[in-house]
């Protein structure tokens, strides 16, 4: 059974009847003896968002879903041409009619997976998907260096979203994965008007602005403010240092072959010079490799990084809203003496979903910490290991110089120490 | 190195030892800073008994240094004179001064010119030279010697006959290849330092950026709890890493200078094949005007007229002249000859004799420099080790403190 409770976006979808999918799962018989207890009220659901700290992250251990985005093609139609790519997803989970799928995705279908997921879980981090549009100059959408980055990408949206204790259960992922055609599904899902409505009461709330929120949000909100700021900046410098050693890689491609060129028109020297040139060309290897690797790895990362800040601010709007509306209805409550009881009820269960986003929030926090810890460690990490290996194969080629220039020392009377 | 005989090196210990910046009035009488070295010599003997008597010593500026080796490619123009280091920055990257009072230029511009000495004073021709002795003796007085040789009109001729165009009709093939050879050199060690420079600027540029690194993780640790320290500790490893580029490209400059004092050899090995086809020319010249000359008397004492002359045809239309003028005539060729006689033997000792002893110095130059320059690269490829270990050892340090995060 799915281990899902979402609880609806009460605000305004409490009687949109197109959440059917949240609405029948939210029905659904859920067996205790899964060991998955499924609390269906809402008091108790406050306990599904108190994460224990070990229990954060999917052991890998117990890594039940896998999925992979890969093979884009292009797929042209009479109006259009754009990328499919396929998504294979693995799995173990009783929830899922079968242990393979194997669907194509565009990049369309990623944006209406995110934002169902952010629309039901207005107050969980939601990992971002590679920005819809090209900003640098001459590339376009079908240069290949910028179709494989948009995929690594999305498998990595892809697999954060399965790692995520609560987004992996999502009913729009499964139906994501698992659909042969999207479109049929895509047409349901909140209508644009009711997001319209979503978005004119939240000006409104905003407007008004806070009573008060809670110190830890407002801690969380300054965070979020400098994360940003700070991952713009590593960004850059990651950027520009790639920028310099491709640079740098350029005229190294120019300065092996004058050692070339020169041994031709010597004798005795022209085997060390040979062994030089061997060495910058080596150097020049090494450096490309470098340049890729800082390209598809630390880049990226620190890319997803910056994208995620706005995700981040956008959620923290999203609880301060919540939190308007329930404000806005409380001193409603609190002026008018008619409708009392109505209004209590409205009240009553505006404070609960507060409640909830504001346990939701916290939660995902100390998740979404974890993951970006351990996410851009990882990328340093395998930076530094880069460049180390970069210097030792350097040196392997240079010793390796050195040794065979050693053999005809004696001729010449040079001796070395290294 | 030097078989026979003992050259003033192993006589003489000498080096420069300082530079100093002087003020002075110049040729057209302004004012000027100018720098000037410190030649110190002491009798090889004395160094070798274990004592240590104070070295003479006199200062000496880059024009005087000019002016010896001037002297020395006219009075020796079999030998491929060792070059002075240059007398303006070339090939600099970015980050070097093309200052000639830079501190950095003129230190190693000081290691050059001793360099040179030490070459010179070395070599089995040169260290014998009176001239040579006196530049690192006498301070004053050493113009007017090197002046009185008369050094100077030899290279104002010689530099006349180089500039013109001419045909040599028999060069030596050894040398014709030798000068290939030296245009070779010339244009590939240019090529070489031309892209190592730009490689290094860029290789700069690549360093100092890691530097933003460290004050970036440095603003960033200061909102992370768990991952502060190990940020803040990586920022640092990354600041020493781009402050270590200064040292290894100061390094890179030595071997750059190795690659240019080989540069300049390239023009002196030329100048030396470049005499040879002056010589052979002129000998060939000389020749040809003997033979011209010869045949010309041939004609008058015979009345046979070989070759067209005007004075043939004029013979011809209007008789010939009276004996007396003919025999004044024949007696002033018969000197003429005979001067020319001397002038292509003379000519033809000056030639086999700089082909001998040039073909001896070409030998022992190509042998030095193989030499060097594989020591040169050995070297580079050494300081290339050396550059590495330490990228590895920042590297380690940051992986180290990227994982306490």
């Amino acid at each position: 059974m799915s281990g899902q409770t979402v609880p609806a976006d009460f605000s305004g979808h409490m009687l949109d009847l197109d959440e059917d999918e949240d609405l029948e799962v939210f029905s659904k018989n859920i067996s205790l003896e899964d060991g998955n207890p499924m609390p269906n009220s809402p008091g108790s659901m406050v306990n599904q968002y108190r994460l224990e700290d070990d229990e954060e992250q999917q052991d890998p251990n117990t890594k039940d879903l896998f999925i992979t985005v890969d093979k884009p093609e292009s797929h042209v139609t009479a109006i259009e041409t754009f990328i499919m790519y396929r998504v294979i997803t693995k799995t173990t989970r009783g929830e899922f009619d079968s242990s393979e799928y194997e669907v194509r995705r565009r990049y369309q279908d990623f944006m209406w997976l995110r934002s169902r997921l952010e629309e039901n879980h207005p107050t969980l981090i939601v990992h971002p998907l590679p920005e819809k549009f090209v900003m640098k100059g001459m590339m376009d959408r079908f240069n290949n260096d910028f179709i494989e980055t948009r995929r690594r990408a999305l498998h990595r949206f892809l697999n954060k979203i399965s790692e995520h204790p609560i987004l992996s259960y999502s009913e729009c992922l499964k139906v994501f994965l698992t659909a042969e055609d999207l479109t049929a599904h895509r047409k349901q899902g909140a209508g644009f008007l009711s997001r319209m409505g979503e978005t004119m009461k939240a000006v409104a709330n905003s407007v008004r602005g806070l009573k008060s929120r809670p110190e830890e949000f407002t801690v969380m909100q300054e965070y979020v403010e400098d994360f940003g700021n700070k991952m713009s900046s590593v960004d850059r410098v990651a950027q520009r240092i790639a920028k310099e050693q491709r640079e740098y890689l350029d005229e190294l491609k120019q300065y092996g072959p004058t050692y070339t060129q020169w041994a031709g028109f010597e004798e005795e020297l022209g085997d060390p010079l040979k062994g030089v040139a061997s060495c910058v060309d080596r150097c020049s290897k090494e450096t490309e490799e470098q340049v890729c690797h800082l390209s598809e790895v630390l880049i990226p990362t620190l890319h997803e990084y910056v994208l995620c800040s706005e995700t981040l601010k956008a959620v923290m709007r999203r609880r301060d809203n919540i939190q308007a509306e329930f404000e806005a209805k409380n001193e409603a409550l609190i002026s008018r003496k008619a409708d009392q009881e109505t209004l209590q009820e409205e009240v009553d269960g505006l404070a609960d979903r507060l409640e909830q986003a504001n346990n939701a929030l916290k939660g995902d926090w100390s998740y979404w910490k974890n993951s970006m810890t351990t996410d851009l460690k990882s990328a340093f990490i395998s930076t530094a290991e880069k460049n180390v290996d970069y210097y030792e194969k350097y040196i392997a080629v240079a010793v390796g110089f050195l040794t065979c220039t050693h053999v005809c020392h004696d001729k010449f009377g040079v001796c070395v120490n290294i | 190195m030097v078989e026979e005989g003992s050259t003033l090196l192993r006589r003489m210990e000498i080096c420069v030892a300082e530079a100093e910046k002087r003020s002075g009035k110049n040729a057209v009488n302004m004012q000027e800073t100018f720098t000037v070295y410190l030649i110190e010599t002491r009798p090889m003997d004395a160094v070798a008994e274990g004592r240590n008597p104070a070295p003479d010593s006199l200062w000496r500026r880059y024009s005087e240094f000019e002016l010896l080796r001037n002297y020395l490619i006219v009075t020796y123009p079999y030998v491929v004179v060792p070059p002075l280091p240059e007398k303006r920055a070339e090939f600099v990257w970015h980050k070097l001064s093309a200052d000639n009072m830079d501190p950095d230029f003129v230190e190693r511009r000081r290691v050059g010119l001793e360099n040179f000495l030490l070459r010179v004073a070395s070599h089995p021709v040169l260290s014998n030279d009176k001239i040579l002795y006196y530049f690192l003796t006498e301070e004053d007085g050493w113009k007017e010697a090197v002046y009185e040789t008369g050094f100077q009109a030899k290279a104002d001729s010689r530099l006349r006959a180089l500039s013109a165009t001419f045909r040599v009709r028999n060069p030596d093939k050894r040398f014709m290849e030798m000068k290939h050879y030296s245009d070779e050199l010339q244009s590939h060690t240019s090529q070489l330092l031309r892209a190592r420079a730009r490689v290094a600027d860029r290789l700069y540029g690549v360093y100092k950026v890691h530097g933003n690194y460290g004050r970036v993780f440095s603003e960033w640790s200061a909102i992370e709890k768990e991952m502060g320290d190990g940020l803040q500790s990586a920022g640092h490893h990354m600041d020493a890493y781009a402050a270590s580029i200064d040292d290894i490209l100061e390094e890179e400059e030595h071997y750059a200078d190795q690659l240019k004092e080989y540069l300049s050899y390239a023009e002196a090995l030329r100048a030396v094949c470049r005499k040879h086809e002056l010589n052979q020319f002129e000998l060939e010249m000389a020749s040809q005007d003997l033979i011209s000359k010869k045949q010309q008397r041939e004609e008058l004492a015979t009345g046979i007229v070989r070759t067209f002359s005007f004075k043939g045809m004029t013979n011809k239309l209007f008789g010939q002249e009276a004996p007396e003028q003919r025999e004044a005539r024949l007696k002033l060729l018969e000197e003429l000859i005979a001067e020319g006689e001397e002038t292509v033997k003379d000519k033809t000792i000056e030639c086999e004799e700089h082909v001998e002893r040039a073909w001896v110095d070409m030998q022992r130059f190509k042998e030095q420099k193989d030499k060097d320059l594989q020591e040169a690269l050995i070297n580079y490829a050494v300081m290339q080790i050396s550059m590495c270990k330490k990228g590895i050892q920042v590297w380690g340090n940051a992986k180290e403190c990227f994982l306490k995060m």
